[in-house]
């Protein structure tokens, strides 16, 4: 049998918004995925540290306060810094399109905003998940 | 047990008995030989239609849906027990609703220009948006505030910030929203302290705290401490609002946060309500009258997308209030009554097509004034985007002053009240709350449900809930799953000035060697004794923010003494 993709989802920062961080979790695990949910208030250490324990294929980050340009940018700097390339970075939250291409230059491969089909965050794990 | 939702149900709503069985048998003969042939050739384009709290709605509401009603008791009259159609007897005829446009990014400089901005065009009061450090009583230079300074609203570090914050704004006359929970009696020390050292008398001063804790750990989550000290410091500002600044709403008791992490209507209502029960219970518990603190509560709610649900929810509101406070031993007409804030529904606001929000803004505000607020928010169209510009907060003023001035609508008090269906809902709102109520008894109260969970998981399970209802298009929302377009977003973004930091940073370190050092330490010592024992915390924060002392340092104080809460993960 195949192994099942193994997602964190985390919430970086002092932000609590985390309807959507909930609701995606719930999402990738009734499609098949293994999911971890950090709960609230995580630095990019501690992310990047549970990231490397439960041995994950992907983190999806969930942000809403604005941060996202620093937060998840300290997350893919850190993996680069450790020298882990085979997870998937993705993220969502309000984020204004003109950050896009920035956030994908640092490394979060997909950035999803409010409206999103849960489905096409699922589609866009399973497609490319690095391994 | 179940408690009955009404007060009586002797009489009916408006018609007297003969005439009501007659409608009944019309009604029946209608059904048969009018509806029933009419859908055999024109179907209804649902084979159920259900509002957004999961209720199934009927495809017409008689008489014959309120005959339980009495009006006198049930329905009653404005400015009356149980307040079922509105606070004051006059409503909007009297006084419009304040228009009040919740706002604060960046710096303090950058905030007091566009309060300045909102008040020229027409805002009758202000509501401060604190960014996240704030909201977590850290200073802008802690190691947690990383990136987040002035992004989701102003930073307030200090005395300081506050003073810039409202210069020029005449806080004497206008009155002043702030949602800050975990510290708000230090940032209310603030807004005091500004005010007195401008020479304003505290016991003139208006406005609102949010001091609502109970739902930060529900739904919000910018919580600090426990709940047990937590509780503790919202009834010391209770105590020292009715005696010392009797013009300020010492809680703004919020469904709004329930709503937007995902709530039906029914459950913001009921949620909002068992805390506020809550808090009474508390005060009471430390010995206070009842009477002297009940009538500067007030309510914050959401205005979602159900119009209908949304206006039934405000009305039930106010008379399950009404009777619960009697029953808690009010006695005063005004500890009765509730007032209350809305704020139309950020999360139904869409990314895609952003200017239709101005439409969706509409309805919701229509809603929270047919449903009698006593002020209101409106969103900016671009907030699922980043923060309102400065246009887009216009036009969402705007959307509240054409309510106002040209749609007619506050020419009378709550002009549905008698409709059979709004009726009938606010009735079956109410039944449903009191049901929750005794699922929240039965757990132990509101504090052993937190701490089990139990509305975390009901409040997750309706979002997820309703999200796979838009993900399967068995709910449209209009530009995400019909009616989309390829078109570009093109709407402009707010900048922030990007020294606001730095000149923030600069401040504090400056604020921190001018001070007088042997002040602030002497109130902050006061301050851990007097948290340590149990007097009222209020003097003895006011005397640490008057010596400038900085939130941060305030809070860390109240830290070491109460502890931090940390959260299940629930999902």
């Amino acid at each position: 049998m195949e192994k099942k993709i193994r997602v964190l989802v985390a919430k970086p920062g002092l932000d609590g918004h985390d309807r959507g961080a909930k609701v995606v979790a719930r999402a990738l695990r009734d499609a098949g995925m293994e999911v971890i949910y950090t709960g609230l208030h995580q630095t990019a250490d501690m992310i990047v540290e549970t990231a490397i324990q439960e041995d994950v294929d992907v983190i999806g980050l969930s942000l809403l306060s604005g941060a996202h340009m620093t937060l998840f940018v300290d997350v893919t700097k850190l993996l680069k810094d450790r020298g882990i390339d085979n997870v998937l970075v993705v993220g969502g939250g309000i984020v204004p399109e003109e950050d896009v291409p920035e956030l994908k230059k640092a490394g979060v491969a997909g950035v999803f905003g409010p409206g999103t089909h849960c489905d096409d965050i699922v589609n866009f794990i399973k497609t490319n998940v690095k391994r | 047990m179940l408690e009955k939702a009404l007060i009586s149900r002797g009489g009916n709503l408006m018609i007297g008995k003969k005439e009501l069985e007659n409608i009944k048998k019309k009604q029946s003969d209608w059904q048969k030989n009018c509806y029933s042939k009419h859908i055999k050739t024109h179907s209804e384009r649902q084979k159920k239609f259900v509002n957004l709290s999961g209720n199934e709605i009927k495809n017409l509401y008689t008489p014959n849906d309120t005959t339980h009603l009495d009006y006198i008791n049930d329905i009653g009259f404005p400015g009356e027990f149980p307040f079922l159609r509105g606070v004051h007897p006059t409503m909007y005829r009297g006084r419009l609703w304040t228009m009040r446009m919740f706002s604060g990014f960046g710096s303090a400089e950058e905030t007091n220009q566009r309060y300045k901005y909102l008040l020229k065009h027409g805002e009758t009061g202000l509501s401060v948006a604190f960014d996240y450090p704030t909201l977590y009583g850290y200073d802008t230079d802690h190691k947690l505030s990383r990136g987040e300074f002035g992004k989701c609203g102003v930073a307030v570090s200090s005395l300081q910030d506050m003073e810039i914050l409202f210069m020029g704004i005449p806080i004497d006359k206008i009155t002043t929203s702030m949602t800050i929970n975990g510290p708000a009696a230090i940032v209310w020390g603030f807004y005091i302290a500004n005010a007195e050292n401008r020479g304003i008398d505290r016991r003139t001063i208006g406005g609102t705290i949010q001091n609502d804790i109970l739902k930060e750990y529900i739904a919000q989550k910018s919580y600090i401490f426990p709940p047990e000290p937590s509780m503790r410091l919202i009834v010391d500002t209770f105590e020292f609002g009715y005696k010392e600044v009797p013009r300020w709403n010492t809680i703004s008791i919020s469904g709004y946060h329930i709503r937007e992490a995902g709530s039906t209507a029914v459950q913001e209502l009921a949620f909002t309500l068992g805390d506020g029960i809550e808090y009474v219970k508390w005060a009471i518990k430390r010995g206070l009258n009842i009477d002297d603190f009940a009538p500067r509560l007030s309510y914050f709610f959401n205005s979602h997308n159900d119009f209908f649900e949304e206006i039934a929810k405000y009305r039930a509101a106010r008379r399950i209030w009404a009777k619960e406070l009697k029953k808690l031993g009010a006695k005063k007409p005004r500890s009765l009554l509730m007032r209350f804030h809305t704020q139309t529904a950020g999360c139904t606001l869409t990314s895609q097509q952003p200017e239709i929000n101005v439409t969706r803004v509409t309805l919701q505000a229509l809603a929270a004034i047919l449903g009698g607020t006593q002020s209101l928010h409106t969103n900016s169209m671009d907030e699922a985007l980043a923060l309102p510009s400065e246009k887009a907060a216009r036009v969402a003023l705007r959307t509240q002053q054409i309510i106002a001035e040209e749609s007619g609508v506050s020419n009378t008090v709550d002009p549905l009240g008698g409709s059979y269906y709004i009726e009938w809902l606010t009735d079956k709102m109410e039944e449903e709350t009191y049901d929750y109520f005794d699922q929240v008894e039965r757990l132990g109260g509101v504090i052993p449900a937190i701490e089990k969970g139990f509305f975390q998981r009901e409040i997750a399970e309706a979002a997820y809930k309703y999200q796979r209802e838009i993900d399967n298009k068995e709910r449209t929302i209009v530009g995400v799953n019909d009616y989309t377009t390829e078109e570009e977003v093109t709407i402009p973004i707010l900048k922030m000035d990007e020294k606001g930091e730095e000149r923030q940073i600069n401040r504090l370190k400056k604020l921190r060697k001018d001070r007088n050092n042997s002040k602030y330490e002497r109130s902050l010592a006061a301050l851990r004794k007097a948290a340590e024992g149990d007097e009222n915390l209020m003097p003895f924060i006011l005397d640490c923010v008057h010596s400038y002392a900085t939130l941060g340092e305030t809070c860390q104080v109240l830290r070491d003494v109460f502890g931090e809460y940390v959260e299940p993960a629930i999902y």
